[in-house]
């Protein structure tokens, strides 16, 4: 049997650890709630917009093609694996990171051994990972998260879109963890750019024009402001919904800490009485027999 | 007519305008009831609102604008 002072000792520590991963599992609420409003107050925009391309490219017969919709094959890949910058979160970075590396080695193995496959790492705990398995890395985000506007993943956005404008890379492709509820995140591999010319032909089959819209000043150029619109607002729909995906899933990983330390504290306390009662019959034990000696 | 100003984050106007003043990128323009259906796009600058004599004023960063039926609604930046 362990001695008391042991026990009361794991007692005391299993306690403050629980008291960490409940405060954890509250922040983690609290950000999860932050983080859903987001999403929230972003989908009426991502919705009209869409709506509004629609109206756009009903009329257009779809054969000019923007920059970003230029298909170059996918000789030269960059990987945007999204992460998030802690840990105790789950499974939530290492799926993303097994994604990664199952992507590459059953997609691209041609484009990993002539080293045409280059890693932009959102979140510091892939970007670690990936470096220490001697990934080529060309950029590290790890401040994003800290405060997540649309103006911030603008800046993130016009970045890779340089990149595949100059040609420095053939294809993008974005890794991230989707929001579905508090507890389920789906792993979505997502291509960025060039943009899917699937997603506009689709629309542009099932939408009638609404009516004679006037066009100021031409479709051509309106849908030329818009596809680097919809390109950026891609990029933080994926960022919003991964950071909400990272708060679900730490939250549900802390509420399980928490459950496991209120078993463990009840079988400590259970051990815990155990021993103490074993020492008090010892102790009565003894003063009987000395006393019964002293009779004797 | 009705106005609609929505921005990524949130909307950030909802309701009643007589008059909306636009950067347009081929310059300035406005829009009163009643206007033809138009999607045209919008560069940096003003959005100027009218309403029953009060004015305001909301700062974009480009954007694009639809009118159909009355509504008005902005995309902005």
């Amino acid at each position: 049997m362990a001695n008391l002072k042991e026990v009361r000792v794991r007692i005391a520590s299993v306690k403050s650890t629980r008291q960490i991963t409940s405060a954890m599992k509250m922040v983690a609420a609290s950000k999860l709630r932050r983080a859903q409003n987001a999403i929230l107050g972003m989908r009426p925009y991502a919705q009209k917009l869409h709506e509004i391309m629609q109206n756009l490219s009903s009329g257009m017969d779809g054969s000019d093609e923007g920059i970003y919709a230029q298909n170059r094959g996918n000789e030269s890949v960059l990987l945007v694996p999204v992460t998030s910058n802690r840990g105790l979160c789950g499974a939530f970075n290492a799926n993303i990171i097994k994604a990664t590396t199952n992507y590459i080695h059953t997609n691209l193995p041609a484009q990993l051994k002539s080293g045409n496959v280059d890693l932009y790492c959102i979140g510091k705990k892939g970007a670690d990972i990936f470096k220490s398995r001697g990934y080529s890395i060309v950029e590290i985000n790890t401040d994003i998260f800290d405060d997540l506007t649309f103006d911030n993943s603008v800046v993130i956005a016009e970045e890779l879109m340089q990149i595949f404008a100059e040609k420095k890379h053939d294809q993008i492709i974005l890794i991230y963890n989707q929001f579905k509820n508090a507890a389920v995140q789906v792993l979505q591999v997502e291509q960025f750019l060039p943009v899917s010319k699937s997603i506009a032909d689709e629309s542009a089959a099932e939408a009638e024009p609404k009516a004679n819209y006037i066009f100021e000043p031409n479709k051509e150029e309106i849908l030329e402001a818009l596809v680097p619109k919809s390109i950026k607002v891609q990029l933080y729909k994926a960022l919003a919904d991964s950071l909400a995906a990272e708060h679900g899933a730490r939250m549900t990983a802390m509420h399980q800490a928490t459950e496991n330390a209120d078993s463990l504290l009840k079988d400590l306390n259970l051990s815990y009485n155990k021993a103490r009662q074993a020492a008090i019959t010892n102790e009565i034990l003894e003063i009987v027999s000395g006393a019964e000696a002293l009779k004797g | 007519m009705n106005l609609e100003i929505i921005t990524p984050d949130k909307t950030i106007y909802k309701g009643e305008a007589d008059l909306v003043q636009l950067p347009g990128i081929d310059g300035s323009f406005e829009i009163l009831n009643n206007h033809a259906p138009l999607i045209s796009a919008l560069v940096k600058g003003k959005i100027k609102v009218k309403k029953s004599g009060s004015v305001e004023f909301y700062e974009v960063n480009g954007g694009v604008i639809e009118v159909l039926d009355n509504k008005v609604l902005i995309l902005a930046e």
